[in-house]
C-alpha cells in the first residue's frame, strides 16, 4: 500500500509552539521498516524529515506536506559495560532512558542539554550542548561511532576513523544524510548522583564575563541566567551557576543518590502539583510579570550552605526545562521563540551588551536569558566556537512584527560579528547570514549532500530555509 | 463574527441536501467541490451551478466506500480550490430491513457509507485545520442515531456512530477554533426518505433548500453546534432519548 494511503496524518509544532504544519507520519520499529519507508517515499515523489521527542524549538522536524519519521518506535538500549562506561543505543533512545539505565552503576551522559527527552539520533543531528560545553565540547566528541542508513538504503557505520568526513557532516547535520540507527556513546564516570552548586551574583554584564572566566579552570558546569529587564549599569545582571561533581570521600550520601529514585524530580512545588504549575506561570508570563518575577530571583539569597554552595542531583541541575511540566504553554497559543546568539570572544561583551539595549530599545524583551561559554569542533554545521552564548526567549505577541524585526536585527548583529546559528533553536535565520556564518563548511556540507542524496530524499522545513537543500 | 466560506468540498452532492448546500454555497461565491458515486446527476448540479452563474464547482466522481482514494483526493482538490475551509460531508444511505429479515452485507455498507466514509474524510481535514487552527467541519449525522431504531438498525447505530465521531473530534479540535458541526435533522424531503411507506407531512417534513438554509446558518455561526434541523426536533429528540427502554421498545417507531 502506498504511504499516501496509510500514513498518519499529523500535526507537528516546534517546542517553541510558534510554527505547525501537517505532515504525513510514520514510525518504523526497525531498519528494515525504515529502508522500506524511504524506498516508498522516494517512490511517491516525498521528501524525508525525521523527528524524536519534538524539542528542537523550531521547525527542525517539520516536513510541511511530505513525511516526517518518527523515530521513537526504535528505542533499545543495545548494550552498556558499567566498566568501561560504553553505551550502544537505538536512534529513538532518550537521554532519560540512558541515565536511568547508566547512573546506579556510576555513569552519567558527559552531554545533556537543559531536558532529557531529546533522542540519540536528535542529539547527533543538532550536535546538542550542555552547561560543561566549554570544558567538554558538544555532544559529538562523546560519539564513538554512529550507524547511518543512507537514501540509498545503505547502512554505514561511521566514526573518526571511518569516513571522517561524513561522521563530521552527519554530527550537527540535521538529518540531511539519513537516519542515525545507532550510536556508540561514552559516558563519564561519576562517584556522587550529586553536585555541589555555587550561585554567584554578578550585578553586571561584564561581571558576568569576569565570573565565568575566574570559575571556568576549577568548574565542570557553568550556566548564567540574565536579567533582560535590568538597564543603565545594570544591563545584563543576574546569577552564574558553578558546580562540581562531587567525589565519594566529599558526600557521605555518594552511593545512595547515585538511585534513580533520589534523581527524580519532585512531582510538587510549594505543595501544587507540578502538571498545573504551568497555569499559575500563566498570569506573570507578560512584561511586568516577569520584571516582578526576575527582581525577586536577583534579590532573594538561595539557600547555601557554610561552604557558599547546595547540593543538587545530577537531574535536577542539569533538567531545569522539564522542572515544571508544559511551562510552555504559560506563553499562551501562539508560543514563544528563542534567538541563541553565537559570538566570538573578543566581540562577545560588547555584542552582547548592544543585544540587550536593542531588545529594550524595541520594547521586546526576552523573558530568560541564559548565558554560557562554548569551544569549536570540527563538525561541518556545528555552531561551536571560541565564545560565548546568549540565550533569548521571547513571547510571541499578537501583533508579532515587532519581534520578528528584532530577531532579524539580532540575527545580523551575530552575522556582522562573525558568529555562528545553532538549529536546534533557531526559527529565524535566514539563507543568507547562514551561508555567511558557514561559508566553506556549508559548501563542504552541500557537496557531501550531493554525492550521498543526490535526489535530495532527504530534507525539512528548516534545512530549506536556511538554505542548505 | 459570521464565518465566511470560501473554498468547500461538498461529500455527497449528487443529489439531496448535499446538492443543495453545494449550489447555496455556489452561490454565496464559494469555490466548491462536490463529490458523489452517480455521474449523471453530479455533473448536473455542477452544471446547474455553472449555469447560474453561482461561483465555481468541481466535479469528482467518488465513492466514499474508497477510503483509500481520500488523501490524494483530497490533495487534489484542495490544491485545485486554492484553499480549504469548510468540508461537508453529506453521503448517506438508509436500508429499512423487512420484518425479520437480517443481512450483514446491506449493514455493513450502511457502515462504510455513513460512518467509515465519514471519518476517512473528516480525520485528513481535521488535521490540515487544526495545523492552521481555522475552517469548519459539517457532517449530516440523523436524530435517528439517538436511539437504536428497529426500523432502520444499522442507519441509527451508523449516525450514533457519526454523532459521537463528530463530538470526539470537536473535543480535541475546537480548542484550536475549529468549528465542527454536528447536524441532526428530523426527515427531509430526500432520496433517503422516498422508500418509507407512511411518508410523514407538513410540518414535520423539510424540504432540502430549507433544511441545507439551516445548516449553513448554524456552521458559519462558528461555536461548534450540534443541532436539530429543524430546531423543533430538540425537545422531540430530548424525550425519545430519555424514554426508558422498556417503553421505547414498545412504541413502532
Amino acid at each position: 500500500m502506498p504511504l499516501r494511503t496509510t500514513a498518519a496524518w499529523r500535526v507537528l509544532d516546534g517546542f517553541g509552539g510558534s510554527v505547525r504544519s501537517l505532515a504525513r507520519s510514520v514510525s518504523p520499529a526497525s531498519v528494515d521498516e525504515l529502508a522500506a519507508a524511504f524506498a516508498t517515499a522516494r517512490a511517491e515523489g516525498w521528501t524525508v524529515s525525521f523527528r524524536g521527542a519534538g524539542r528542537s524549538y523550531g521547525d527542525a522536524s517539520l516536513n510541511t506536506g511530505q513525511l516526517a519519521v518518527d523515530g521513537r518506535a526504535m528505542r533499545r538500549i543495545l548494550s552498556f559495560d558499567p566498566e568501561t562506561g560504553v553505551l550502544e543505543a537505538e536512534g529513538g533512545v532518550s537521554i532519560a532512558e540512558i541515565w536511568r539505565h547508566t547512573l546506579p552503576h556510576g555513569w552519567w551522559p558527559a552531554v545533556v542539554p537543559g531536558t532529557m527527552y531529546p533522542t540519540m539520533a536528535g542529539c547527533v543531528g543538532m550536535n546538542i550542548h550542555g552547561k560543561n560545553c566549554f570544558k567538554v565540547g558538544p555532544f559529538g566528541d562523546h560519539v564513538l561511532e554512529l550507524d547511518l542508513l543512507t537514501a540509498n538504503g545503505e547502512r554505514k557505520t561511521l566514526s573518526r576513523a571511518v569516513e571522517p568526513e561524513l561522521f563530521r557532516a552527519v554530527i550537527a547535520g540535521l538529518g540531511l544524510f539519513g537516519a542515525v540507527t545507532r550510536v556508540k556513546l561514552q559516558l563519564k564516570h561519576v562517584e556522587s548522583g550529586r553536585m555541589r552548586v555555587s550561585p554567584i551574583v554578578t550585578e553586571t554584564l561584564p561581571l558576568m564575563f569576569d565570573a565565568f572566566e575566574a570559575h571556568m579552570p576549577r568548574a565542570d558546569y557553568a550556566v548564567g541566567w540574565v536579567d533582560c529587564f535590568a538597564t543603565g549599569r545594570a544591563l545584563g545582571r543576574g546569577l552564574v551557576h558553578v558546580a562540581n561533581h562531587l567525589h565519594e570521600h566529599d558526600d557521605p550520601e555518594a552511593r545512595r543518590s547515585l538511585s534513580v529514585e533520589a534523581q527524580e524530580l519532585p512531582g510538587s512545588i510549594m505543595g501544587l502539583p507540578k502538571s498545573l504549575l504551568w497555569v499559575f506561570m500563566k498570569p506573570f508570563t507578560n512584561d511586568l510579570g516577569v520584571r516582578l518575577v526576575n527582581q525577586a530571583k536577583f534579590v532573594l539569597p538561595e539557600p547555601v550552605e557554610d561552604d557558599g554552595a547546595y547540593r543538587q542531583s545530577h537531574a535536577g541541575f542539569a533538567f531545569l526545562l522539564d522542572y515544571v511540566p508544559d511551562w510552555r504553554l504559560a506563553y499562551g497559543e501562539a508560543g514563544f521563540i528563542q534567538v541563541q546568539l553565537f559570538v566570538p570572544d573578543p566581540q562577545a561583551r560588547e555584542v552582547f551588551a548592544e543585544a540587550l539595549r536593542l531588545c529594550q530599545r524595541r520594547g521586546v524583551v526576552s523573558y530568560l536569558g541564559v548565558f554560557k561559554r562554548h569551544r569549536p569542533d570540527d563538525y561541518l554545521l556545528s555552531h561551536g566556537l571560541d565564545g560565548w552564548s546568549l540565550a533569548l526567549d521571547f513571547k510571541v505577541p499578537r501583533e508579532a512584527q515587532r519581534l520578528w524585526d528584532t530577531a532579524a536585527d539580532l540575527t545580523r548583529l551575530v552575522r556582522d560579528a562573525g558568529g555562528t546559528y545553532y538549529p536546534a533553536k533557531d526559527q529565524v535565520v535566514d539563507a543568507g547570514s547562514f551561508a555567511r556564518a558557514f561559508g566553506d563548511r556549508l559548501t563542504r556540507f552541500r557537496d557531501l549532500k550531493r554525492r550521498m542524496d543526490p535526489s535530495g530524499l532527504f530534507a525539512n522545513d528548516q534545512a530549506k530555509r536556511l538554505g542548505i537543500v | 463574527m459570521k464565518l465566511v466560506f470560501r473554498h468547500a468540498i461538498v461529500v455527497g452532492a449528487s443529489s439531496g441536501v448535499g446538492a443543495e448546500i453545494a449550489r447555496q454555497l455556489a452561490a454565496s461565491g464559494c469555490a466548491v467541490a462536490v463529490l458523489g458515486r452517480r455521474e449523471t446527476e453530479l455533473k448536473a448540479v455542477a452544471a446547474g451551478i455553472s449555469a447560474t452563474g453561482g461561483g465555481r464547482a468541481l466535479a469528482r466522481v467518488h465513492d466514499v466506500r474508497d477510503h483509500a482514494s481520500v488523501p490524494a483526493l483530497l490533495e487534489e482538490l484542495v490544491t485545485e480550490l486554492g484553499g480549504l475551509d469548510l468540508l461537508v460531508y453529506a453521503a448517506g444511505i438508509m436500508n429499512l430491513p423487512h420484518e425479520g429479515e437480517y443481512d450483514a452485507v446491506r449493514d455493513r455498507t450502511e457502515l462504510e457509507v455513513n460512518l467509515l466514509g465519514a471519518m476517512a474524510w473528516t480525520a485528513p481535514v481535521a488535521a490540515r485545520f487544526e495545523a492552521k487552527r481555522a475552517g469548519t467541519i459539517v457532517a449530516i449525522s440523523s436524530i435517528a442515531g439517538e436511539r437504536g431504531r428497529r426500523t432502520f438498525p444499522a442507519y441509527s447505530t451508523s449516525k450514533a456512530g457519526l454523532s459521537t465521531w463528530m463530538e470526539a473530534l470537536r473535543n480535541r479540535v475546537a480548542r484550536y477554533g475549529v468549528n465542527i458541526v454536528t447536524v441532526k435533522p428530523g426527515f427531509m424531503d430526500t432520496r433517503v426518505l422516498a422508500q418509507v411507506e407512511k411518508k410523514p407531512k407538513g410540518a414535520l417534513l423539510t424540504s432540502p433548500e430549507r433544511a441545507a438554509e439551516l445548516i449553513l446558518a448554524a456552521a458559519s455561526r462558528g461555536g461548534s453546534p450540534s443541532v436539530f434541523v429543524p430546531w423543533m426536533w430538540w425537545p422531540i429528540a430530548m424525550i425519545v432519548r430519555h424514554l426508558p427502554s422498556f417503553v421505547f421498545r414498545r412504541l413502532n417507531i
